[in-house]
Formats: C-alpha cells, sequence, structure tokens
C-alpha cells in the first residue's frame, strides 16, 4: 500500500484521471496536516511565554491573574487515576467476558453494537447522567469521585472494545493447545491468552484514558471547581481540572484578554500531557512488537 | 524392568498381530482397548458431520485414519477428548469409552480427559514462551509447584520428545526459535509432561519439511509401545509406514477399518481401493 506507483512508472504511463485522483488524496492529506500544525503552533507560540516553575507548582492568585495552575494539574491527575481504578477492571474483566466465556451469538452481536454506539454518545450526555446518578442518586455530590466515576463510564466502551480487539488477536491455536493440556478456562484465560493480550489492552486503554483526561463537559456538572486554593483532601472533594480551568480562563474569567496567556499555557500543558499518555501508548506498543518477534 | 515390560509388550503384540492375520480379523478378541467408539453420530448445529461410526482402539500401537479433506476424520479425533466442546452448538449420539469411562456421561471431568487423551495439532503451536516453560505448563497449570520435580518432568518429556539433546543448553530460549519440526517435537513433549495414555495427532507433519517428518515418524514408532496413537493424516504412505490399524473416512463415515497392510493391499470396498489407489481424495 505504502509503495510510490509514481517511482516506478513514467509520467506518460499515469491516465489524466489518476493524476487528478493521486493529488486530490495527496493535499486532503497535506491539508490535514496543515491544520493540525498550525493549532499546535499558535498553542506552542503563545504558551510557551508563560511556562515556567512557578506556572506549574504554585495556585492561581489575585483572581486568577496570576500564578500557577497548580491544583488544575494535580486535579486533573487525579480524577485520571480515578477514571482507571474504575474503567480498566471492569473494562477490562468485561471483555475477558465477552471475548472469552460469552456464547457467540445474537446476543454478544448485540452487546458489541450497544457499545460501539456508546463510544458515540455526545460527553456532555454522560456528564448530565453522571451528575444524576452519582452526584444525587448516589449522593456523592460534586466531587472527584463522582467526576472520576463519570469520565470512567465515557472511557468504558472505549476500553472495552480496545481490549476485546487485543483479545480477539491472540491466535486460536494457543488456546487450543492449553485446553488439550486438561488447562481450565480461567487457566487458559490467565496464562496464555492475558500475557499474550496485555500490552494491547495498555495502549488501547491508553489512548481512550487521554481522550478522557481532556473531557471537559462530563465533569463540568459533577465535580470540577472554577477555583479552589486548595488542592483536594479526599475521595468527596470537588477539584480544579485543566481542561476546566482553561474554559474558565478563555470563556468566563472577568478579565479575558488579560489572562490570555495563562489560557494559552494551561492549554499548553494539557496537550503536552495528552500526548505524554500516547507517547506512553506507542512505547508500549513498540515494546510488544519487540517481543512477539523474539517469541517470549 | 521397564525395558523388559516393553519387550514383552511388543512380543505379544507382535504375536496377537500375527494371529489376527492368520485369522484374517482385523482385530483379536484378546487385545484389551483403550476406546470404544459405539454409533457415534456427530452434529455442527443441523449438519450431519460423522454418521454411525463404530470402531475399537488397542491399548498400543498406532491407528491412523485417512481419508480425503472434510471427510470428518479431524472431527472424529477431537471428539475422542472433548475438544468439539469448544464449538458451540454441537451435538453427537452414541457412546465414547475410554479407558472404559463413557466420556460424554455428565460426571466426566473434562480436564481429567485431557490429561489423559493429549493432543498434537495439525500447526506446531508452542506458547510464546521459554522452551522450558513450554513443557512444564502442563504440570504447573495441574498444580506442581516444585522445581526439582518440574525440572525432572521437563528432561524426561524433552527426552520422550527426542529434543533434550538438542535443547538441552539453551531451555530458556523462546520456544518459537526452534525451527518447525523441533517445534512441533517440543509440542509432543508437551504433551508427555502431563503424563497422557493416549496421543491424538491431527496431522503433525503436515507443516513440516520431509527429514523433520521422518524423525517425527521415527518418534512415534517409539512412543507407541506405551500410548495409544490416534493419527490423522492427508499422506497414505505416512499411514502405511507408521501404523498397525487404518481407518478409511469418506463422507464423515468410517468405510473401513483394518490392519494397515490389508487396508493397503487388500481393501474390502471400492471407495477405499479408489482412495488408496490415488484414483480420487
Amino acid at each position: 500500500m505504502r509503495e510510490r506507483h509514481g517511482k516506478s512508472r513514467t509520467k506518460g504511463q499515469w491516465r489524466g484521471a489518476e493524476i487528478i485522483g493521486y493529488w486530490a488524496l495527496r493535499s486532503s492529506l497535506i491539508i490535514a496536516l496543515l491544520i493540525l500544525f498550525l493549532i499546535l503552533y499558535d498553542i506552542v507560540s503563545k504558551g510557551i511565554g508563560v511556562i515556567n516553575w512557578e506556572f506549574i507548582t504554585a495556585s492561581p492568585r489575585s483572581g486568577m491573574t496570576e500564578g500557577g495552575i497548580y491544583p488544575a494539574i494535580i486535579g486533573t491527575l487525579y480524577v485520571t487515576l480515578i477514571t482507571i481504578a474504575f474503567a480498566v477492571p471492569l473494562g477490562v474483566a468485561a471483555a475477558i467476558y465477552l471475548n472469552e466465556y460469552a456464547v457467540q451469538g445474537r446476543f454478544t452481536r448485540l452487546v458489541r453494537m450497544a457499545l460501539r454506539n456508546l463510544a458515540g454518545v455526545p460527553s456532555i450526555v454522560f456528564g448530565l447522567f453522571g451528575m444524576a446518578v452519582f452526584v444525587k442518586f448516589f449522593g456523592f455530590g460534586p466531587s472527584l469521585i463522582a467526576a472520576g466515576f463519570t469520565l470512567g463510564l465515557l472511557t468504558l466502551p472505549v476500553t472495552v472494545t480496545a481490549s476485546e480487539e487485543a483479545l480477539a488477536t491472540v491466535p486460536r491455536a494457543y488456546r487450543e493447545g492449553a485446553f488439550a493440556l486438561g488447562a481450565t478456562r480461567w487457566q487458559v484465560v490467565r496464562s496464555v491468552v492475558l500475557p499474550r493480550a496485555l500490552p494491547g489492552i495498555l495502549t488501547g486503554t491508553i489512548l481512550g484514558l487521554a481522550r478522557a483526561a481532556g473531557e471537559t463537559a462530563p465533569i463540568l456538572a459533577t465535580g470540577a471547581a472554577f477555583f479552589l486554593p486548595y488542592l483536594p483532601s479526599s475521595l468527596r472533594s470537588r477539584f480544579m481540572a485543566l481542561p476546566y480551568h482553561l474554559f474558565i480562563m478563555s470563556t468566563q474569567h472577568h478579565a479575558i484578554s488579560q489572562v490570555r496567556p495563562i489560557a494559552y499555557g494551561t492549554a499548553l500543558i494539557l496537550v503536552a500531557l495528552v500526548c505524554m499518555l500516547n507517547l506512553v501508548a506507542v512505547s508500549l506498543r513498540r515494546r510488544y512488537r519487540r517481543r512477539v518477534a523474539r517469541g517470549l | 524392568m521397564a525395558l523388559s515390560d516393553k519387550m514383552a509388550q511388543v512380543t505379544s503384540r507382535n504375536a496377537e498381530l500375527a494371529q489376527g492375520s492368520i485369522e484374517g480379523q482385523a482385530h483379536t478378541a484378546v487385545a484389551s482397548y483403550a476406546v470404544n467408539v459405539e454409533h457415534l453420530n456427530f452434529f455442527y448445529g443441523s449438519k450431519q458431520a460423522l454418521f454411525d461410526i463404530s470402531v475399537d482402539f488397542e491399548e498400543t500401537g498406532v491407528a491412523a485414519l485417512i481419508g480425503p479433506s472434510g471427510c470428518g476424520k479431524t472431527t472424529f479425533l477431537r471428539v475422542l477428548n472433548r475438544m468439539n466442546d469448544l464449538v458451540s452448538n454441537t451435538r453427537l449420539e452414541g457412546r465414547i469409552l475410554v479407558h472404559g469411562e463413557d466420556i460424554y456421561d455428565s460426571f466426566t471431568d473434562v480436564v481429567e480427559l485431557r490429561k489423559r487423551v493429549g493432543m498434537v495439532f495439525q500447526q506446531p503451536n508452542p506458547f510464546p514462551k521459554s522452551i522450558y516453560e513450554n513443557v512444564a505448563y502442563g504440570p504447573r497449570i495441574h498444580g506442581l509447584k516444585n522445581r526439582r520435580q518440574l525440572d525432572e518432568i521437563v528432561e524426561r518429556s524433552l527426552k520422550g520428545g527426542a529434543l533434550w539433546e538438542e535443547v538441552k543448553d539453551r531451555l530458556h530460549e523462546p520456544a518459537l526459535s526452534l525451527s518447525g519440526g523441533q517445534q512441533q517435537r517440543l509440542c509432543i513433549a508437551r504433551v508427555l509432561a502431563v503424563q497422557p495414555r493416549i496421543l491424538l495427532m491431527d496431522e503433525p507433519t503436515s507443516a513440516i519439511d520431509p527429514i523433520a517428518t521422518q524423525r517425527i515418524e521415527d518418534l512415534i514408532r517409539e512412543l507407541c509401545v506405551d500410548y495409544t496413537i490416534i493419527i490423522v493424516t492427508h499422506n497414505m504412505q505416512q499411514a502405511a509406514r507408521i501404523s498397525d490399524h487404518t481407518g478409511f473416512f469418506f463422507q464423515g463415515r468410517m468405510i473401513e477399518w483394518g490392519e494397515t497392510a490389508q487396508i493397503f493391499t487388500n481393501p474390502r470396498d471400492q471407495r477405499t481401493e479408489d482412495y488408496v489407489t490415488g484414483r480420487f481424495g
């Protein structure tokens, strides 16, 4: 797919329509990359100026016109940890059931279809659902735990789908080999399937989490705070978070033009955080590929 | 002691075989059977794959199952250790006794059955673990933790699989670094490690080069003194070379069953004759 036909043929052999098609495809890619690059350039060039040690280690001061965004960074980290604790075990376990235990048929097809649709539900819907269920019904109030669970629900479909795909790539021959030695289903999963699927599960899960970490709508109504002078002290505390802070600094602040650099700095930190998570996923995948090549 | 036992076994088996051929019978009543199949019908959903199969396999020796693709021989093999349980929507009629026990009885412990009835697959399928871990896998899942005992089993099994000399200095290297033929012998060793009494082999040499195939055929002949071996093969010469009895499958039925020499030189059924003489298949 990736070989370039242009090299092997002379221009004369190209038909007109093919040339137009080729450049239409090629320029689409260039345009997409250009837009991405512009966004990144805008954020980096305007945000890099405010970033220093104080910016990432101090609380906002003077009505959030000065100081740093430390509580928002920590808040996002905490809420992401809770998301992990909620979504990963549940999602992986559900995927194991769906792929290894459930009798494949109409029911499993229906579940998979529902999961795919759930992954496409707008995040504000998850936010309001989280408010109704975790904040009100379970009485957590607006808090880290309510927001973390809500983000967990949001990533669950992605986690289940990614995990199931990873499980499905484990060759059937490994399972049969283990079954034929008298392994129980759980032993097969535990000792043959999971070790093989784990890197894929992690990669997919991290990508899902990276998206959740940047979400604003689900935490808006479930625990994110406009401004807090202190860090969250328990699961029931409210918290500041990077995406929400960014939203405030760019639309809700009383001196928007004055805090613009802080907004850009916040955006840069958020993008950097998400990129870091993605890098972890990529490096995990590379290590896994090498391990597969070595056969261990 | 063990050796003289084996010798005695071989001699008595040869005597049986000789007697059988003199009397012109497929098998004599003296032999004790490892597997008895009685009127087996097998279905995938509504599609019947096996039709009224009855056959008995002796305690030792090699039984080969031959027949064209899709004739049901692999399905039949997988019925014997209940690997077909893993396929949903299958149904079985008739009775299968392994060492006298009905293995489709509701009280059957499938794990116990599969320990007793080992299986080697068409494609060598070592786990993506080390050579050692592959062989130790079976004993480990059945609860053995003692390192010394595991070491012993691994060595004994690899010797049994005729692989020990080649791998004894690199037990902890990936099993997938072995050649295809070595991988298949590793899979045999892995099965031997759980001490089965019956070995089912599903075209074990079809993915392997001729020299490696010869080694595995030699190994099968060595193992059949101690184990019941039932082998599915596409290769008629292989069946002729290594088996004592041969069953010819066609369209889900066992058309003919008898001593290998008889099947290949003097088949009773026209279809068997057509197949073994290469007229179809």
